[in-house]
């Protein structure tokens, strides 16, 4: 992906208004003809991350493949909030099968398309984190090894929310959930478990991974416009705020995962095979606290008295993130690189 | 043409007459070779316009078929035994979206302990998750019902299990005649979806359904299984006169006419069960024989009228339900309801143990005497048994069964009689 340097009319702000950029660069959303996929009306949680994510990721799609999209989801909230029959969100062909096979279904679909000569068709699968890390990991690693046509979206808001938030392996160290409550000597999730899955997509040396957060939507639109682009297995994690089970305020969903990127916890780049070929730099790194103390499944770390070893840990995980991922430009300059695709990178 | 060819052969060369598009596979004993005969044929275009896909466990295969179908093409897997299992969830929603898969299901025991020898548990273990499951008696029937198979599956938009005997069928090599790609074509038209996933005509497929009306999709799924019930003879009829081969049905009689007895079972051990009732009709004994091909649906009606005249009826079934016994049997009960006659249940054959002639022949002589228990154990080894319960009795660390058993019977390989 190319980068655009943008000029700020507006000091202290990073929006960028639509009227700034040339038409071609302007965002899915922003067009009179976006084609609404997940369309309004549907049961999701207000500043739910995962419809936001969902909506811009389909809709870009969409637009990268002249319409002709398939999609298969796995069960989750994004699968409950947008259906239960008569009523679908759904404006695309879309398929809900199993908690667990959904990388498997959406190979069937690209197999069923190659064969009757329809390859113009391309393919969208799309879960949550358990859906992903957990019961449809499987699947997903027989999908990526195949290198089998198809984009996997996983939607990671850090636990199974659509069962009343309970732990994932995406779930972080010392979060709070219903399978890990803040009790005992060590309350909320054990560090050192987990998986990194953009890194398991890339040991695949799939031809294209991705990590997206939906503080920067435009950035999640290019970057499902490239993986459109490319043939074969392609995967991007995009980081989305979940208020009820994060215990945050509705109207933060997009300035609490800012604050994941700008305190290095959610590290957003982009790779090609193994290699990472894009990262997107913190503008102004900010201590994990400032991201942490706004979630109630974090608020033990802070009440009744804090817990520096914890948040310490949590620190030197997100230091981790931005030494390993180059996160901090010491060369950062105030005008910002707005990643924006172009045709053929 | 009459080919002498291996089961699995003659099955994998006539799946590929019926143009699959898309076949998944992952290997298990003893379905595997149906999957690398097909394998082949895509790889050397034998079968053209077709998808082969290696996948990475049986969910997967199931799930790969299932995204296929409702794409709109035509999908075929196989499996056995535990594979059945692992792909259990996915059996229930292929037949639960109405997806027209067919399978073939090389019927295999289901462990613990392991056991890769052949009976009836995998396919009894699905028996409830709405496919239509047909059981083959010998190889050119196995082949036959695959073509049956693909025209009803997609007629009533339900999935279809073609039962065949691990080993017993798929490793036997017997003359099967393969048809012509002319005679299948003219008998399986191109497979025209009910629902699809097409960019055309957006549609949602596998939303929730709650209380208000989840009753009456599942009452639909029965109502296909019994529109099947009408449409299996008709296709058996259509099969025959463009084939010239009787094969499929719901049910098969032989030597029925006059029998005070009649034997009831599924799959290969119905030529066994033939050959010894000939042995007993020579011996002057009223005896027959009733095969079910169509376990689901079940036909109630046909079999409630073949055994109306008969005086007893022994079901021999290849699996059971622990705790309770039987599980062909309890069907056939069902269809017996209210009639006096004797219903006597035999499990043989578990896990690869042959069915043989002695066996069956003094077996069916208890019963034509009435002697026989409502439950019996084909050649079970009582003493073997009871030794094994008294050790259990004496010790409280007895260690796993099935390695007792198999110290106390001296047995250093596998002994299938």
């Amino acid at each position: 992906m190319t980068a655009t340097t943008i000029k700020f009319y507006q000091t202290g702000t990073h929006t960028v208004g639509n009227r700034l950029l040339d038409p071609e660069h302007r965002s899915v959303q922003a067009d009179m003809r976006r084609t609404n996929s997940l369309n309004s009306g549907h049961r999701a949680c207000q500043g739910c991350g995962e419809a936001l994510g969902a909506r811009y990721a389909i809709d870009a799609a969409m637009q990268a493949t002249d319409n002709q999209l398939i999609a298969a989801n796995a069960t989750g909230c994004l699968e409950v909030f947008s259906t239960p029959y008569p009523e679908t969100s759904w404006q695309i062909p879309w398929i809900h099968s199993l908690f667990g096979n959904t990388a498997a279904v959406a190979t069937g679909i690209a197999a069923a398309m190659r064969v009757k000569g329809r390859s113009d068709v391309r393919v969208v699968a799309q879960g949550g984190d358990g859906g992903t890390t957990d019961i449809g990991f499987g699947c997903l690693s027989g999908m990526f090894e195949r290198n089998d046509d198809v984009l996997y979206i996983c939607y990671d808001n850090e636990a199974y929310m659509n069962t009343g938030v309970q732990r994932s392996s995406a779930t972080p160290g010392a979060a709070r959930t219903a399978t890990t409550p803040a009790v005992g000597t060590a309350p909320g999730n054990v560090f050192g478990q987990g998986k990194n899955l953009p890194l398991i997509a890339m040991a695949h040396e799939i031809p294209y991974v991705a990590t997206a957060i939906v503080s920067e939507l435009r950035d999640l639109e290019a970057k499902v416009k490239r993986a459109m682009e490319i043939r074969g297995a392609r995967y991007i994690h995009v980081f989305v705020p979940c208020p009820l089970g994060w215990g945050t305020n509705s109207w933060d969903t997009i300035h609490i995962a800012r604050l994941a990127k700008e305190t290095g916890v959610f590290p957003v780049f982009e790779a090609e095979r193994d290699q990472i070929v894009s990262v997107s730099k913190i503008r102004k790194q900010l201590p994990v606290e400032d991201y942490l103390r706004p979630q109630r499944r974090f608020a033990h770390l802070f009440s009744p008295k804090p817990n520096t070893d914890a948040i310490a840990h949590i620190q030197a995980l997100a230091d981790r993130n931005i030494r390993r991922f180059g996160l901090v430009d010491p060369a950062a300059d105030t005008a910002i690189a707005a990643p924006v695709a172009t045709g053929n990178p | 043409m009459l080919k002498q060819c291996e089961g699995s052969h003659a099955v994998a060369a006539t799946v590929a007459l019926c143009r699959p598009e898309v076949i998944c596979a992952y290997p298990i004993s003893p379905q595997t070779h149906i999957v690398e005969g097909l394998s082949e044929m895509v790889r050397d275009g034998t079968l053209p316009g077709c998808e082969f896909i290696n996948v990475e466990s049986e969910f997967a295969a199931l799930s790969v078929a299932i995204g296929s179908s409702a794409a709109g093409a035509r999908s075929y897997t196989a499996t056995a035994s535990q594979g059945l299992l692992y792909m259990a969830e996915a059996v229930w929603n292929a037949s639960g979206l109405g997806l027209p898969i067919v399978m073939t299901l090389a019927n295999r025991a289901i462990g613990a302990p392991i056991n890769i020898w052949n009976d009836h548990t995998d396919a009894m273990s699905m028996r409830d998750a709405g496919w239509i499951q047909l059981f083959a008696e010998n190889n050119q029937e196995a082949a036959d019902l695959h073509i049956q198979a693909f025209r009803l599956a997609e007629e009533v938009s339900l999935p279809i299990m073609v039962c065949m005997d691990g080993f017993i069928l798929t490793h036997a090599y017997e003359g099967v005649d393969i048809p012509t790609q002319e005679q299948v074509d003219a008998y399986l038209p191109p497979y025209e979806p009910r629902q699809v996933l097409d960019p055309r005509d957006p549609v949602s497929i596998g939303a929730m359904v709650g209380p208000e009306a989840f009753t009456e999709v599942r009452y639909l799924a029965h109502a296909k299984q019994m529109q099947a019930l009408e449409l299996i003879p008709q296709l058996a009829a259509e099969f025959q006169q463009q084939f010239g081969r009787d094969s499929g049905g719901l049910i098969r009689q032989y030597r029925m006419e006059d029998a005070d007895t009649v034997v009831i079972a599924l799959g290969s051990v119905l030529g066994t069960i033939k050959d010894t009732i000939d042995d007993l009709r020579d011996e002057g004994n009223k005896i027959g024989v009733l095969g079910i091909t169509s376990f689901r649906p079940f036909p109630l009606t046909e079999i409630r009228d073949a055994v109306s005249h008969v005086r007893r009826v022994v079901v021999v079934e290849k699996c059971f339900a622990v705790g309770i016994g039987g599980i062909v049997s309890r069907d056939v009960r069902t269809a017996m309801r209210n009639r006096p006659q004797p219903l006597y249940c035999v499990v043989a054959g578990l896990g690869g143990r042959a069915i043989t002639k002695d066996s069956l022949h003094q077996l069916f002589m208890e019963a034509i005497e009435d002697k026989l228990e409502p439950l019996t154990f084909l050649d079970l080894d009582w003493n073997a048994v009871n030794r094994e319960l008294e050790r259990e009795r004496l010790t409280r660390r007895s260690g796993p069964i099935a390695e007792n058993l198999l110290r106390d019977l001296g047995v250093v390989a596998a002994r299938v009689g």
